[in-house]
């Protein structure tokens, strides 16, 4: 992915101008405009297998991209759609992921705006690829980076990880295992809000691709600060606890669709936790741990039986393993 | 059954503080052969809990660091060339001498990461194509496959057999007297199958403590505080500290089923050489599923490890991944150099994913 | 190579069984174990049980702390 993102940074000249450029490589970019300051995102979601239990490839699309706005502390307003479709491709399932994509369009309150389809030739890709694009507009300078966590801050997690990618993984074929839970996939953008209502978030971010993990360590590095973890506060449904132990995969490293991670001042933290937990999705949510001076660039992690040790960030998808 | 005790806080803690108190006066070093305990000790931070004086070092306990690599390209070209290929997911990454499977399936070839041999074998029945499974793994894992074979597979079903067998090594390894081992840490669930019979030899012959432990943070403690008192004591012995599964004759049942499908030959072991009698392979009369058999597959020599690469040093206890040169510079998890940063078992691996370079 | 997660036995059905790990249940081959029953604990690895945990060992080894404790303090 580093490669990636070096041969196409390296090939733009034009990769914004003020803002949320392309090189701060951030979830979202942004451009000012006036007083206001713009957030555009884009992703491509290809989810296997389609449908999984709490979700589909419709809902895990609009949910990725309003999220992705959502956690630079904005509200999403619109977003776009351009589906790619195998031939063939039941007409029954394409309204389903449509109908997922609009439940959680309805449950933020944003729009569809644009849209496009392509069906290509049977077998020329895997059943439907769906790239979205959102967009969002706040005051000039009041987008929230990763880069803004402060030593003293409070680390907030809106609640349980584990549960997507463990989820997938249990549907998978030579997988196949059976969960209480379902996939967290949906918006954050209620948390979000509650969180900013209350005021002194520094720093956000959603712990997708990678997990808490990922998200932690980019945290401390772009905001050039120590973070330091409590195991113990970290909440993880027991079913998703056992299906990692089983299958010898982190749950600290695998993908959440649904959570978000919140640096915020000590001072307004009780506050923050209250009104996060008060929303729908944001029950369990809990303070995992504080911002440091110390080991900048590093998550350190006191261990739920008391031991320390680094949290370094995943390389590649954690795979089930046997040894 | 609760077993939540076994990594409860407090009852840790009591374990931690008792160890300190036994903290001996010289210093210790204890040596584990199991990927998994390595995995348990740094990803609770045990390391961090433990007296100065008391060192526990990780042997070539890594299943995946120790396939030779001529078995790894092999099933590349199994891929490549001849069949859908099943793979747990600790083998999909790594490479053999210069491609992994992954990099296999990257370039088309039908590769499928299975959480078991029992998900091949019914993806088998559900999609038939000529199929081939790599099993790697110690004595925990080589009886799922005897009792697959004796079961009967799907047709056009083969295995690359790649079981390597614990007491060897360890002979090996207190025979090359690399480091000085005060004491042994046994792997549970290889124990759970072999017993704790096997390590009496070791005990009596080379006088060395023995604890076979589980794997909770609880279990690996308590295991350190009998191999404390094994050497205070003078008294070296076989203390089976996972008596929960571990049996002091094993699972006969799976050790029969080992034996009707499999016989010891000498085997590879990736960075140490060959050591005999260290492996397994299929009997004559079961010879016909073995991929070898089945596919006319290119001759293989086993691939030097790369220049400046210590991972022979790491495997044996000899050093720790810090002592390498390339560790944490040029050898790293998205770049790694040998296998023991390769694999997710791997001591290398495991080091900088956790930070068990000092004490966190 | 070690692996491997405790269970409970919740239905037996020739050589498989259905195991529960603490909410998540899975099919398992139970052929490596003899005379199995419903409300056993199994140790399983890669989708096979390899041996029977045993509830009163777990419960002597949970004590060895308490009793090493009492010879110390």
């Amino acid at each position: 992915m580093k490669l990636v993102s070096e041969t196409i940074l390296s090939n733009v000249t034009r990769a914004g101008q003020g803002g949320v450029t392309l090189r701060d490589l951030d979830d979202s970019g942004t451009l000012i405009w006036g007083d206001l300051e713009v957030v555009l995102t884009t992703d491509a979601h290809t989810v296997k297998p389609l449908f999984f239990p709490g979700g589909n490839i419709g809902r895990l699309a609009a949910a990725g991209t309003l999220n992705d706005i959502s956690v630079m502390g904005v509200k999403p307003l619109a977003i776009s759609c351009s589906i790619v479709m195998e031939e063939g491709f039941s007409r029954s399932r394409l309204e389903t992921v449509v109908r997922s994509m609009n439940e959680v369009l309805e449950e933020v309150g944003a729009d569809l705006i644009a849209g496009d389809t392509k069906v290509v030739e049977r077998g020329d890709i895997d059943e439907m690829i769906m790239t979205t694009a959102g967009v969002g507009v706040t005051g000039r300078g009041s987008v929230i980076r990763d880069t803004g966590l402060k030593p003293g801050d409070d680390i907030i997690l809106s609640g349980t990880v584990g549960d997507h990618g463990i989820t997938i993984l249990s549907v998978r074929e030579g997988f196949d295992f059976q969960l209480q839970t379902q996939s967290d996939v949906g918006p954050i953008w209620g948390i979000v809000e509650a969180a900013l209502e209350v005021g002194g978030v520094h720093a956000m971010k959603d712990p997708t691709r990678g997990g808490l993990s990922n998200a932690l360590n980019e945290l401390a590095e772009k905001s050039m600060v120590g973070i330091e973890i409590e195991e113990e506060s970290i909440p993880v449904e027991s079913d998703i606890r056992n299906a990692s132990e089983m299958l010898g995969v982190d749950p600290y490293s695998i993908t959440n669709e649904g959570k978000v991670v919140i640096g915020v001042d000590r001072e307004l933290s009780d506050e923050v936790l209250s009104s996060v937990r008060a929303t729908a999705r944001g029950r369990k949510a809990s303070v995992i741990g504080t911002v440091v001076e110390g080991h900048r660039g590093e998550v350190v992690m006191e261990t739920r039986i008391g031991g320390r040790r680094l949290m370094e960030p995943p390389v590649g998808d954690p795979a089930p393993r046997i040894c | 059954m609760d077993l939540s005790s076994f990594h409860d806080r407090d009852a840790v803690q009591r374990a931690a503080k008792l160890l300190l108190r036994k903290a001996p006066r010289r210093q210790l070093t204890f040596l584990h052969v199991c990927g998994t305990h390595e995995n348990t000790i740094a990803r609770y931070g045990l390391r961090s809990l433990l007296p100065d004086s008391v060192r526990i070092v990780a042997g070539p306990g890594c299943p995946v660091c120790v396939t030779s690599t001529c078995e790894i390209d092999s099933m590349v070209e199994v891929a490549q060339d001849h069949a859908r290929v099943f793979t747990y997911g600790d083998m999909f990454s790594v490479p053999g001498s210069g491609r992994s499977l992954r990099d296999a399936r990257a370039d088309g070839a039908d590769v499928q990461v299975v959480y078991s041999l029992a998900d091949a074998i019914s993806i088998a029945r559900k999609s038939p194509k000529p199929s081939a499974f790599f099993s790697i793994g110690f004595e925990t894992t080589a009886p799922l496959a005897a009792t697959t074979v004796l079961a009967g597979v799907p047709p056009d079903f083969y295995f690359q057999i790649s079981h390597r067998l614990i007491p060897p090594a360890m002979r090996a390894l207190l025979d090359a007297g690399e480091i000085r081992i005060d004491g042994l840490l046994c792997p549970g669930h290889v124990s759970t199958i072999i017993g704790a019979e096997p390590y009496e030899p070791f005990a009596r012959e080379y006088g060395i403590p023995i604890a076979i432990a589980g794997f909770e943070p609880l279990d690996v403690m308590l295991a350190l505080i009998d191999l404390i008192d094994q050497v205070d004591s003078g008294k070296p012995r076989v203390f089976n500290e996972y008596s929960r599964a571990v049996r002091w004759t094993g699972n006969r049942k799976a050790q029969r089923m080992i034996e009707r499908v499999f016989e010891t030959c000498d085997s590879e072991w990736r960075g140490l050489g060959t050591l005999p009698e260290s492996g397994l392979r299929l009997r004559d009369e079961h010879r016909d599923l073995d991929v070898r058999n089945r596919f006319d597959l290119k001759p293989r020599e086993p691939a030097p490890m790369p220049p400046g690469c210590r991972c022979a040093d790491v495997l044996l206890g000899s050093a720790d991944p810090s002592d390498c040169p390339l560790f944490g510079d040029r050898c790293t998890p998205p770049t790694p150099v040998g296998p023991c940063m390769v694999s997710s078992e791997g001591t290398c691996r495991i080091w900088y994913t956790y930070g068990g370079r000092g004490r966190g | 190579m070690c692996l491997a997660v405790p269970g409970e036995v919740e239905d037996i059905q020739g050589r498989n069984g259905v195991v529960n790990f603490g909410g998540t249940r899975r099919k398992v081959d139970i052929s490596l174990i003899d005379e199995l029953n419903v409300g056993d604990y199994v140790i399983v690895h890669a989708g096979f049980a390899i041996e029977r945990m045993d509830e009163e060992d777990a419960r002597q080894t949970l004590d060895l702390l308490r009793q090493l404790e009492s010879a110390e303090y």
